[in-house]
Parts: structure tokens; C-alpha cells; sequence
């Protein structure tokens, strides 16, 4: 039997870590992460996993821990945010081009400088050319059923990739929810037995890992890695059907809330969301035909999915929480992949980009409602006012 | 060279699934100096042996002899020339700096454009 818990973001997923009970975590804290593998040491401690919890001197370390684990053939798990992220940097490329599937719970902070300790998706938005799945959850319950489903996407044959699930700092793993914890046993048998295919602990089949690959192979090895993300966009939806049936949820590639019959969307990740939908009853109250667009995979990107979502609407605002300084118009990251596969799907519908929140500043639902007014004149005329507005920043 | 393969048929992420197959990775290329024996007799202690990284030390286990060198793998670290005893007591009772060439040495590293059989 499933039951009921006041938790937060951070409690969720190290229950679900505590109900997966990997084989090795290494983590070093570093706000708002710290409070996952908090809870998490607390149930090693206890006695209630049977997991090498590795506390190390570095993030550099925690990941590099995370790889060498991987490769011996064990379930393996690891959190962090922003700075954290960014000292991982070289192994987070090397755990995804060593084919090794660690689940990393990522809770989302501004990047330094200056110094910030509060939500926006400049960590997250930096890896997504390193050859990581990247999912988001718009609040405690996603955050905690997305890290379940990533051990099997992870681990998936035709994937063996890294997952990275993303919650916003503070607003999601800080805050306290009513989260539908579901029975130990359902987890375990969800996630299954772990059975890797090339341990290099297998002292009967000698191995290596990460030798020197030059001009001759390197590039072989790095389209393997395309096929592998080109599997994970069907595998994801495979283990997403999987766990709607077993424990009753809707889990897609995307959520579409009220967008059937929508004239104007927005699209937005994580908390946001969450916030736009309250925007969307009200303006639905009033006769507006507006709807919502929540990506929940990021990596491997769905674009044609996305197309075909919005393909209908005659305008759409992305709004995000990062800003990809000196690309195009200085957009956002999500704008920008989304607009090409609209026009390269051959769909020419007016865009625009609205970046928020950066370094934690709130986002409040009248901000999100000047998003859609604004997308609802631009479908009257079909013009475009401004391709990029920082939301509520001052002049 | 054998012909190479496509991204299909090779393990995934860079993998070596066999084991000990660095040998058939013709690394002599890389070397820019070769390691020749000089003039001090070899003592057939084996130090060489032991800190080789590429096993490039040739030697007969049952007789105890040290051999040469495998050229076909050997990069021309030198380890060997460093470890060496005979080199070190050379060194010392020549009482001056002795160039890694140097023909009074057991074993000598010399430079590839320079070595003449």
C-alpha cells in the first residue's frame, strides 16, 4: 500500500533512494542539495540500506567515485547543484562517454558570479551537450517518481546512459508537499535487480575502461552515443507506461495541460509550471483560450513531439530560467531548440522568448499572466513584439 | 594495419573486452630514444624488468638472463636506464655528470636520429 507523506523535494528522492537502496553514493554537500544525501547518510546510518555511502573531499571526487563504482558494476547515485555540477564537469562528460548509468539528482541553483544559492537552471542548461538524459519535475511527487523511473533508463541495454533528474532549489526541494510514497516493495520490484553487463570486477573477464582512443575509433564511439539517446527517447516512454499502470500516473515525454483547445501556450519547465497552471484556470475563467506546454524530458530532446503538441496554437512564449549569453538575440536555451524545430518541422507560428527567475527572483502568477496577454495580442496580429523580454527585471 | 570497423560492431564507450591486447599496439613508434646496451656489464638483476610499464624488457626466466629490449612496444621512457645499478655505480665512479648516451654506461638512452647499429 502507497501512502501519504508532508515531504519535501530533497526527503522525496532520498526516499526513493533509501526504497532503491543502491549500491554505492558519493556526494559532497552543497546547498540546496545537502539535505538529500542529509537524510540519506541518516538511513545508512540506520541500518536501512545496505549502501557504501562515500563521503568524498570534492564534487570532482564524488563523481569521479560515481564512475569508477559504475564501472565495477554497481547501482549508483549521486546529488548536487550548480557549482557543485560545474567541479564535476570533466567526469560528468566522462561517466556519460564511458557508457555508465548513475542517477544524479540535481536541484537546480544559479551559477556563480556573484554568488547565489537560490533557483534558476544556468547548472542544468550547461550539460546538455555532455551526454546525459535530463529530466524535469515540476514538484516533489515528479521529483521523486522520475528518480524511480531513471534507474531503469539508466540501465535500459539499448540505453546505458546517465540521468540527471532536475527539482528547483529551494522553491521544490525545500518545500513541504503532500508526496504519494509507494510501497518498498513495488519500488524494488520496479527497478529490479541491477545486472551489469561489463563489471570490471568480472576478474574471469578482464576489461578496460576510458583506454586512449584516438582519430581511428573516438568518433565510432561517440555515434554510439547518438543511437543510445535516440533509444532513450523510446525507452523513456516504455518505462514511463510501465510505472503509469503500476502506480496510476500520467508520465509522457511532456504534460499538456488544457492545450487541446488553446489558441496561446506556454512552455516551461519545473516549479513554474506548476504556477502557470493556476494562470491558465483563471484565464480560462474569463473565456481565454490559453494552455500549457511542461517539458518533462529535455534530453534526449523530443523535438517532432513537441511540434506535433503545438503545431495547432497560433503563438507560443517559452519562458525560461536560463539565458544562453551571446547565442541568438541572447535567448534562452529551451527557446532556441524549440523555434528551430518548429520552423525545421515546417511549422511558422509567432515565438517568443521570456527569461525569469534568474538567481531565485520569484515568479509570480500576474508576471506569467503579462506572458499570455502578451501571446494573445500577438495571435490577433501575428506579429511578435519583442523576440527576447527579461521578465520583471529593472531598468 | 587491420581493417577498422564501424560503430556497430566495436564495444560501446571505448571498452577493451579482451584482455591483453596492448601487445598487438605496435607502440615502438613513439619512441624517441632507444634504450642500448653499453659498455658496463649487465648483473641480470631483473630491476629493469620489474619497473618496465610496457613489459618491453626481454628476458629467460629459466637461465635468469636479461635479453634486450622489445623495440616493437618499448616507447623509450628510459625507466630502465634510470633504475639500473650498473648505470648508477658508472655515475658515480666517473665522478662528473654522465650524458644518458654515455658509451661507459649498462644501459644507454640514444637518441633515435642518432643510433647507428
Amino acid at each position: 500500500m502507497s501512502k501519504f507523506e508532508a515531504l519535501t523535494g530533497n526527503d522525496a528522492v532520498a526516499t526513493a533512494m533509501r526504497q532503491i537502496n543502491p549500491d554505492v553514493v558519493a556526494a559532497y554537500p552543497i546547498t540546496p542539495q545537502t539535505s538529500t544525501v542529509q537524510k540519506f547518510s541518516e538511513f545508512v546510518a540506520d541500518g536501512l540500506v545496505d549502501t557504501e555511502f562515500v563521503t568524498v573531499e570534492s564534487e570532482h571526487s564524488a563523481m569521479s567515485a560515481c564512475v569508477g563504482a559504475a564501472a565495477a558494476g554497481a547501482r549508483v547515485m549521486t546529488a548536487t547543484s550548480a557549482n557543485g555540477l560545474a567541479l564535476m564537469w570533466e567526469i560528468v562528460y566522462i561517466a556519460a562517454s564511458n557508457r555508465l548509468p548513475i542517477v544524479m539528482s540535481l536541484v537546480n541553483r544559479a551559477l556563480s558570479a556573484p554568488i547565489n544559492i537560490h533557483c534558476d537552471h544556468s547548472d542544468v542548461m550547461g550539460m546538455r551537450d555532455s551526454g546525459w538524459i535530463i529530466l524535469f519535475s515540476e514538484n516533489a511527487q515528479e521529483a521523486y517518481d522520475n528518480f524511480i523511473q531513471a534507474v531503469r533508463i539508466a540501465e535500459h541495454p539499448d540505453v546505458l546512459l546517465p540521468v540527471a533528474v532536475c527539482q528547483d532549489g529551494f522553491i521544490t526541494s525545500h518545500g513541504m508537499e503532500r508526496v504519494e510514497i509507494y510501497d518498498d516493495d513495488e519500488v524494488k520490484a520496479f527497478v529490479g535487480e541491477y545486472r551489469p553487463q561489463w563489471s570490471i570486477l568480472d576478474i574471469d573477464h578482464p576489461k578496460t575502461y576510458g583506454p586512449l582512443d584516438f582519430y581511428d575509433y573516438y568518433y565510432e564511439h561517440k555515434r554510439q552515443q547518438v543511437e543510445a539517446m535516440e533509444n532513450a527517447l523510446r525507452v523513456i516512454q516504455e518505462v514511463a507506461e510501465e510505472f503509469n499502470r503500476k502506480f496510476n500516473r500520467t508520465y509522457g515525454l511532456f504534460e499538456a495541460y488544457r492545450l487541446d483547445d488553446a489558441e496561446v501556450a506556454v512552455v516551461v519547465v519545473n516549479s513554474t509550471a506548476g504556477t502557470a497552471k493556476a494562470v491558465v484556470d483563471q484565464l480560462r475563467a474569463e473565456g481565454l483560450r490559453v494552455g500549457l506546454l511542461k517539458p518533462r524530458v529535455f534530453r534526449p530532446f523530443p523535438a517532432k513531439e513537441l511540434v506535433d503538441a503545438l503545431r495547432h496554437l497560433k503563438a507560443v512564449a517559452v519562458m525560461d530560467r536560463a539565458i544562453s549569453f551571446g547565442s541568438m538575440n541572447n535567448a534562452s536555451p529551451l527557446f532556441l531548440e524549440l523555434a528551430a524545430a518548429m520552423t525545421l518541422h515546417g511549422v511558422q507560428i509567432p515565438m517568443a522568448d521570456y527569461v525569469f527567475g534568474l538567481g531565485g527572483r520569484d515568479i509570480l502568477p500576474r508576471e506569467i499572466e503579462s506572458v499570455y496577454r502578451d501571446m494573445l495580442r500577438t495571435a490577433e496580429t501575428g506579429q511578435v513584439e519583442r523576440m527576447v523580454t527579461y521578465l520583471s527585471v529593472r531598468e | 594495419m587491420a581493417e577498422l570497423k564501424g560503430w556497430r560492431d566495436i564495444p560501446i564507450g571505448g571498452m577493451i573486452l579482451e584482455a591483453g591486447n596492448a601487445v598487438q599496439y605496435p607502440t615502438g613508434t613513439w619512441r624517441a630514444f632507444r634504450p642500448v646496451f653499453g659498455e658496463a656489464k649487465c648483473i641480470h638483476c631483473f630491476t629493469c624488468w620489474l619497473y618496465c610499464p610496457d613489459s618491453s624488457i626481454l628476458v629467460d626466466p629459466e637461465n635468469e638472463k636479461m635479453l634486450g629490449f622489445d623495440l616493437e612496444h618499448c616507447k623509450g621512457c628510459g625507466i630502465c636506464a634510470a633504475v639500473c645499478p650498473v648505470n648508477a655505480k658508472v655515475q658515480r665512479e666517473a665522478g662528473e655528470t654522465v650524458e644518458r648516451d654515455d658509451p661507459r654506461l649498462c644501459i644507454r638512452m640514444v637518441e633515435e636520429g642518432k643510433f647507428q647499429e
